[in-house]
Formats: C-alpha cells, structure tokens, sequence
C-alpha cells in the first residue's frame, strides 16, 4: 500500500535525525505518539505534537516511560499506528512493556535515541551501549526487530521500514538511533506519498465467533483485531491459549513462548539487512553500525590506501542479526574489526558467529564522541598483522 | 438455597449476567468470601441497564487479584502490567475515542505502584470509569502491606502492625481532579450498581472505590473472620454521608465506613479541551481524531 499523503512532507529538507525520524512515523501512518521528554531524543515529539494536528493524530505527553509505553501498547490495539520515542534511562523504564507488547503480539514502534550511560550518563551525548539491551532487555525470552540509522535519511526511511515490520510481524519493532545522527542535520529527501511502501494493519476477516486471537492457522503470525469492532477477545501478559486465556502450564509455555521466538528467527533472512563493500576477497572486515559506520567507513579507505585488504559491513538491522552472513565470512576472513562506542556489544555476536574461525577485534569507545578513524585503522592494521 | 427432596428438580437457569462473563473461563480464581465477584457482577449489571453498546465497551486491569478481572468480561478485555492499567487504557481512549473505557483493579496496582498515573489521569480529567477494589492488602502475593492498609493493621511485611499513612482515596481522587468520585463497600450491592450506572452516563475521569472483604489474608492476618462476617462489619459500620468533605473519608482499622458520593460535577475531559484547544487555535486547519480512530484505511 502507498503512504497516505496527509502525513507526508513531499520535498527535499534540511532536517536534522530527530525530526526525520518525525516525519518518517508521521508518513508511515503513525497516528498516536505517548512520549515523556528525554535528551537527545525530545526533537522527534516536538516535531510531531506540532504537525499532528493538521492530520488527526493524538499527541500526549505522559507522566513518565512507563506510562508512555503503557500507552502506546494501548492505542496499538485499536488499530492505530503508534510510536514513542525515548533515551537510556526512559528506555529502561520502557522494558516491561515493550515485553507486554510482545507477549500481546502488539505492532509498535519505540525509538532509542542513545547517549551516554549507565544511568545518567552523558544526556547530551552520543552512546551506542543500549544495543544489548534492545535484544535482552525485558525479562523473559522473545525476539524483536531493531534498525540502526546511519544518517537523517535513513532515520525517516527506517522510522518507515520499523512501522512496516513491526506490522508484518506483530512485535515492538525499535529504531536504534543515536545522539549524533539524531542531532546531525543533512539533507532528507521524502519522496512523494505514492512512492512510499507502507504496510496498513490488517484485521481479520473472520467473523467474531470464529475468531480466536491467537490461533494461527498454520501461518507464524495471528490476525489482529482492533478493540471496538465487536470482537470481545481477551488479552493477557500471562502465557495463554490460542483463545488469548491464561493456561500456566509448561506446554502452553512451550507454544505460546516458542512462536514469538521463532516467528522472527525463521524469516531472519528475510528482515535482516545489511550493505557491505568489498568483503569477497578481504583478510579483513570492518563491522560498524549508526554513526559508528560513518567513521569506520572512512577508516576503512584509510587502511586501503596503505595497501591492506580490508572489506566493510555495515549492520542496518540490529536484530535479527546477520548470523549466517558472518559464518560465511568468517570461512573467508581472517579477522573482524568491531568499532562501536560501548565497551563490546555486538562484537560479542560477531565473535560468536565467527566461531573461532576469524579473529574478532574490538575498537571501543566509552561515548560522549565518535572513534577517531586513525584509532580504527590501528587496529585494522593489528589484525592484518 | 436448599431444595426440599420433594419438589419438582428446578431446570438449570443461566447466571443472569453470562452474556457479558466469559463463562467458559469459570470457576474464577478468587476465594470464597472474596469480594470482588460481587464487584463484576455489579459492573455487569451496570452495563447491561445503561443501553451503551457494549461492542464499543473495553476493559482494563492491571495485575493482583483484581487484576483478573477483565480476564472474565466479555468486552474487549485487556490483563496489562503491575500499574500500568490507567496508561493502557489512556491509550486505548485516545487511540479509538468512541470507545467506552473502564479500568477495573486492585488498590496496589492503581495507586501503589501506579500511583502516578492514577493521579495524572485523574488531572487530565482522561474519559475513564475507574472502579477500584479496596481489599486493604497485596491479595495475590500472599498478603503484605499495600498503601491502604490501615493504621495497626497486620500484613505479612507489618507484622506488628502497620505504621505507615494509609492514603485516603477518594480524597486523592478529588483533590487530583475526579468529577466524579464515590465509595461503597461490596455489602451495597444496589447502590453500587447504580453508582456505576450513573458513572456511565458521566464524562471524564470517574472514580469509584469499593471496600472488599480478604478473607483469607486481610480478615485471617487480623483475626476478622469470614468474608460474611466483614459483610456483617460493614452492615453496621458503614455510613452514607452523600457529599462528605473527602478530607473526613480516612478509614482507620476496623473503624467506620463513610460510603457515598462525594463528588459529581462536570468538567471538559481532555479530548474536549484538546479538541477545543486545536479548533480555537488552528480553526480549520485542524483535523481531530476520528471516532473510530487513527487506523488508516486507503
């Protein structure tokens, strides 16, 4: 389906990642937005509490993350696109429901804007430590799909793609965004309403005695209903049947559990997305992700021009992640290079794809700045050694 | 009522509530003596004599012993987080505003650990029928002390008695900003009834607090007896004082009941002053949320 064009801003801008993050929900359909102010991350609210009046969209500030997740898990449910947007320490507070919203099967979108942290941290300044703790961070085991922006165009076009998964595959889908490219202002071209690809919410056609919320049919993913259509289904956080009731038993566990695990590991080829540039041949592959990928770009011509052979890998999915593409290329390479500013997160799935087939080198940065790329190339040159 | 061997069997009747209770989901989860059966079948009484159309009706609880509620209703019917029932349902107004939207939960999911949005709400004047089922104590986890509990009560983690100032709920519900704001106890079954019915016809945030026996952790901690010997309690403790100063609606320990209406006014919700707000600022540039919401369709 095409981009209903009320939302779209049509034209060539000069915005910054937050607001094109904006924009990017506001084109993919979002029409309700819960959110609680949080350095770096507050641009992308402003920008829509100011725009959504003109589209009937419903902006509330909320008391807090809880609540604004809370929320957004609610609004979902009556077929409404829905989005909130949040940094480190309100991302923290989000964890339990964004595990309702895929215990519920519940399409939303959260965006992390990351700073600097633990705790406080660096409010004003980039990080990119959360990225774990997107995969891991509410309790219990799920999966979910989470993008990574490099630049303001790709925060409007993956705000769109994480709307369109998180619909395919009914999970919280999170644009793992961070302080630089959220405050870094670039040129953004949204394209024309028609020429934009958004997944609507499909409800079932069932009738409602027919229906049950979570009986699949021998599809991965049940068929949504909205609240108000006369459905009168139940809903729970607790393990439950395919009638959405609670049943504590191990093997309600077992089927209830191991369908929101494997509805996302078993089409991981087909949401996973990657670029890379000259990894075939190479000893040696730079594995970078959101502003990160930027700087080790350029690394990477940097360690070309003294004659290493260096390939480059750029994560724009988070998770699910590339598992098979780093298996094959660590048959191939003979060490990954893993620049990201935390103290080691995804190198850890690099290294446990790799296998102890290729080296796994970590680049880290505690945050608060970007790598110099020299520092990279260092260690480019170290694992070519 | 015991049957004499010799009239004729009676046929079995249906429960006169079943086509609002998911029937097939009982034998429910509460205690015998529990109140908070008495609760759902009034609210369901409630909703079926207000007329409103009940697909268009949803129901939120949180967690705890009265967050099994909504488990039971045969209405759009959602089990969220420990507190965060008032936020699930602020979004399910405003997601879909033609909805009607109720919150169903227990005093340590609504203003214990949700105590903040409780009060939020209640300022914001969110269109919500708030009931709260005031048992005194944390039910679900075995019987430990909740922001209720009165004065010298026992629970498992006060067990010399409790120290701590038990809110007074009606007051925060109207010093917060409820236009509509009662408390009965789950002996007033009729008035209750009609407490929620009228609560139906109101707008905005409307809150009614019910005072519900425990019997097997609050009555057994503090040696109350059965459920029906709290029925008895409040049978000769409760006191209708219609339009109390909420100040003066403390309940100490096994001290009297002020039961009532207290406050009943109108005031914009906040879909009205936001819709009034955009159309005074932006006039026709503004777009509201449809009544049956934000989904787009073409």
């Amino acid at each position: 389906m095409r981009a209903d064009p009320t939302g779209v801003l049509t034209g060539a801008h000069f915005l910054d990642g937050d607001y094109a993050c904006g924009e990017g929900a506001m084109a993919a359909g979002c029409r309700f937005v819960a959110g609680y102010p949080i350095t770096p991350s507050t641009e992308v609210i402003e920008r829509i509490a100011r725009r959504f009046p003109d589209m009937g969209g419903t902006f509330i500030q909320m008391e807090d993350e809880l609540a604004s997740m809370a929320a957004v898990v609610g609004a979902a449910w009556t077929g409404t696109k829905s989005l909130t947007v949040t940094s480190g320490p309100g991302f923290s507070l989000m964890m339990e429901n964004i595990g309702l919203a895929a215990m519920m099967e519940t399409p939303c979108v959260v965006v992390n804007v990351q700073r600097g942290g633990p705790s406080t941290g660096l409010p004003t300044m980039v990080g990119q430590a959360d990225v774990m703790q997107a995969r891991w961070g509410s309790h219990g085991d799920y999966e979910l799909i989470a993008v990574c922006p490099q630049s303001p165009q790709e925060a409007f076009d993956l705000t769109v793609e994480a709307f369109n998964l998180s619909e395919i595959y009914r999970v919280p889908a999170l644009v793992m965004m961070d302080e630089c490219v959220g405050h870094m202002t670039e040129k953004v071209v949204i394209p024309e309403a028609e020429d934009i690809e958004v997944i609507p919410r499909e409800l079932t056609a069932q009738p409602p005695e027919d229906y049950q919320p979570y009986a699949t049919n021998g599809r991965p993913i049940p068929e949504f209903v909205r609240a108000g259509d006369g459905y009168r289904f139940h809903t729970t956080g607790l393990t439950h049947d395919e009638r959405g009731y609670p049943v504590m038993s191990s093997e309600c566990q077992e089927t209830c559990v191991r369908r929101l695990v494997e509805k996302i590991r078993e089409h991981t080829d087909e949401i996973v997305r990657f670029e890379e540039d000259g990894v075939e041949q190479a000893d040696i592959v730079v594995v970078a992700y959101g502003i990160t990928a930027r700087v080790a770009r350029m690394a990477t011509e940097m360690a070309r021009q003294r004659g290493i052979s260096v390939g480059f890998l750029r994560l724009v999915t988070l998770w699910p992640f590339p598992e098979k593409r780093i298996r094959d290329l660590a048959e191939t390479v003979k060490g990954f290079v893993v620049p990201e500013i935390n103290y080691g997160q995804m190198v850890l799935e690099v290294e446990r794809c790799a296998a102890g087939k290729a080296a796994s080198w970590l680049v880290p940065h505690g945050g608060g700045g970007v790598h110099e790329p020299e520092t990279i190339v260092e260690t480019i040159m170290e694992a070519a050694r | 009522m015991n049957q004499p061997i010799d009239s004729e069997p009676q046929e079995a009747r249906e429960h006169p509530s079943a086509q609002l209770l998911r029937m097939e989901r009982l034998p429910h989860v509460w205690c015998p003596g529990c109140g908070i059966g008495t609760v759902v079948k009034c609210y369901a009484t409630a909703l079926e004599n207000s007329g409103i159309d009940l697909d268009k009706a949803a129901v939120v609880s949180g967690i705890g012993c009265s967050g099994r509620v909504a488990g039971y209703m045969r209405l759009d019917a959602f089990h969220t987080t420990h507190g965060r029932a008032i936020p699930f349902a602020t979004g399910l107004k405003l997601g879909r505003p033609e909805l009607f939207v109720s919150v169903i939960s227990g005093d340590g999911d609504l203003v214990g650990i949700g105590g903040n949005h409780f009060i939020h709400a209640a300022r914001r004047n969110m269109d919500l029928l708030v009931i709260l089922i005031n048992n005194f104590i944390y039910g679900m986890t075995g019987g430990q002390n909740a922001p209720t509990t009165p004065l010298e009560a026992k629970s498992s983690t006060m067990p010399f008695g409790n120290f701590e100032e038990p809110f007074n709920l009606p007051h925060l519900a109207a010093s917060s900003g409820a236009p509509y704001v009662a408390r009965w106890t789950c002996l007033h079954i009729r008035r209750l009834t009609w407490a929620i019915e009228e609560a139906i016809e109101r707008r905005g945030f409307r809150f009614i607090e019910v005072i519900a026996p425990c019997p097997t952790l609050y009555s057994r901690l503090n040696k109350l007896g059965t459920g029906l010997s709290e029925m008895r309690f409040y049978h000769d403790n409760a006191e209708i004082k219609h339009g109390c100063d909420t100040r003066e609606l403390d309940i100490g320990f096994h001290t009297e009941i002020v039961c009532g209406k207290f406050v009943d006014e109108e005031r914009p919700t906040f879909l009205d002053l936001k819709d009034e707000h955009y159309r005074k600022r932006l006039g026709d540039r503004y777009i509201p949320m449809p009544p049956e919401g934000g989904m787009i369709h073409a």
